[in-house]
């Protein structure tokens, strides 16, 4: 007869199942967690609840349409997915794209990487015990997600990139409501620091919690505010400016602490660079065509093509393999949250439990984007 | 390192590598060999590729490429190392999960949607899939009830 495992070992170890559906995994993602005590021993994550093969299916899917699916990826990064599809694409034809889709891909690319960390500070504070940082994120987003719904018709999944530019020219009041924005949010901005960063209950649960070293966060492949918490400089937009980031002065805010309070630190920092970038470009949108002529069937020539963007999250990487038809061969997506949950068991270990939700909070995890 | 000091530093080690010069300098070696390479081009000082920001699988119908995307924080060069591996019933290769941790996640990754196995992993499981699935993102890979062909 098969013994029945002992709910706890001899040395008082045992194991927890935190998810797939606990708040503040944000999604459905499964931790197998081994404690002793309070103390963590092991994280163990179990993937595959909302896996799509989104890979499999951008294979059977034209050059025109793959783009789409990605926007399912990291859904709070979408236009930066979406942009890295359409680079690859555009990199495979050889295609170089008006300067007004530049600067406007550039201006809708920072509003979403604001938005994402707006939604990423209130449920930071949420799953801290904080409530009020989830209303007030909510409330700069949502002028964000108002503009994206004018211009591109969708709040979330907004598809508006296509090969050769942008789908369809910004709406008469862009302009006007970025402004609007810009001006809110530099007096909402300064709530967020008296709120949460200076908090002494904030502070003392971040501070030192979740450790992560320069040589792990690469040796992991780190990326994103996680990296740059740990002092190691990989903003994408500096190393390999794309799509007309060479033109705009912008900081690549790090921070040396290496825990949860240095990699929050430099999401904030990453909110105020992203206002000096919109206020560089709002009032200096080229006019002219907003999208290059295409062929109605793109045929990517055979060979391979990697391009990269920095997403609300960190390096997100398409590499595509062409064989010359009208159909993707082979396409990988290579997902920041997914190197950065890889990271999870090492700077959870030996933490209490009710760090871990710090830690995962700091990772910004989108399990979408992980799963794929 | 220019790509053509990365090239001869590679012949050096394995001497039958083929290169293709495209958005980066590819190499392509046998499977059995990519190990010792990958160890010796992380270790030596002078291409030190610390970073492995893209590891993934390549189904070409007679062979499968395990490929390796690197490049050096320090030296600020990129190669792409692609590992040939020919047997299709039962595919095998050494996992690098010892020199970059990140290939530990991947790892498992490929092994879930590929099938190839990976000598000394720390744990090879599948990540996505159940034990009784497929290999979808092979070519040959067939589904009758998941998947509508269009």
């Amino acid at each position: 007869m098969e013994l029945e495992q002992p709910a706890i070992s001899d040395t008082g170890d045992f194991t927890i199942n935190m998810g797939p559906q606990h708040p503040s995994t944000h999604g459905v993602l499964h931790l197998k967690v081994t404690l002793n005590g309070e103390t963590i021993k092991n994280v163990e994550p179990h993937l595959g609840y909302i896996h799509r093969s989104i890979e499999k299916m951008s294979e059977a899917s034209t050059y025109r349409n793959f783009i789409y699916l990605t926007s399912r990826m990291d859904y709070l990064s979408a236009h930066m997915n979406n942009q890295a599809c359409a680079m690859v694409v555009e990199k495979g034809l050889q295609l170089e794209i008006p300067p007004r889709a530049k600067v406007i891909r550039m201006l809708m690319s920072e509003l979403t990487r604001l938005a994402s960390h707006q939604l990423w500070w209130g449920a930071l504070g949420l799953d801290l015990g904080a409530i009020t940082p989830y209303f007030l994120g909510f409330r700069d987003r949502e002028e964000i997600l108002d503009i994206f719904e004018e211009t591109c018709g969708a709040r979330l999944t907004m598809n508006y990139n296509v090969p050769g530019g942008l789908m369809y020219d910004i709406h008469p009041n862009f302009v006007g409501k970025v402004k609007t924005f810009l001006k809110n949010f530099e007096d909402h901005l300064p709530e967020y620091k008296q709120l949460l960063t200076g908090n002494i209950i904030f502070e003392e649960r971040t501070k030192g919690v979740g450790i992560l070293t320069p040589e792990d966060a690469l040796s992991f492949g780190c990326t994103g505010a996680v990296a740059r918490g740990s002092g190691i400089s990989c903003d994408v937009r500096k190393w390999n400016p794309y799509d007309g980031y060479e033109t705009v002065q912008f900081e690549e805010p790090m921070e040396t602490g290496c825990d949860c309070y240095s990699r929050y630190v430099v999401r904030i920092r990453e909110m105020e660079e992203s206002v000096k970038i919109i206020e560089q470009l709002i009032d200096n949108i080229p006019e002219g065509e907003f999208q290059a002529k295409t062929k109605v069937v793109l045929k990517v020539p055979k060979g391979e093509y990697y391009t990269r963007v920095e997403t609300a999250r960190g390096e997100l990487g398409v590499y595509l393999v062409s064989d010359g038809s009208s159909n993707p061969y082979r396409i990988k997506y290579r997902s920041p949250g997914f190197s950065n949950l890889a990271a999870l068991n090492t700077m959870a270990k030996g933490n209490k439990i009710g760090d871990l939700v710090a830690i995962m909070a700091t990772l910004d995890l989108v399990i979408p984007d992980i799963d794929r | 390192m220019t790509n053509e000091d990365l090239k001869s530093l590679i012949t050096q080690h394995v001497s039958e590598a083929v290169f293709e010069e495209g958005q980066f300098l590819n190499a392509i070696v046998d499977g059995s060999k990519a190990f010792s390479l990958l160890k010796s081009i992380r270790e030596n000082p002078e291409t030190e590729f610390d970073y492995l920001f893209c590891q993934s699988g390549v189904d070409w119908k007679e062979f499968f490429y395990v490929v390796y995307h690197l490049s050096s924080k320090k030296h600020k060069h990129t190669l792409v190392i692609k590992a040939k591996i020919t047997d299709r019933v039962n595919p095998r290769i050494e996992s690098v999960a010892g020199i970059w941790k990140t290939a530990e996640m991947n790892e498992l990754e490929i092994f879930d949607l590929f099938g190839i196995k990976f000598n000394n992993h720390p744990n090879l499981r599948r990540l996505f899939l159940d034990d009784t699935w497929g290999f979808p993102l092979r070519k040959d890979y067939t589904d009758d009830v998941n998947i509508v062909s269009l």
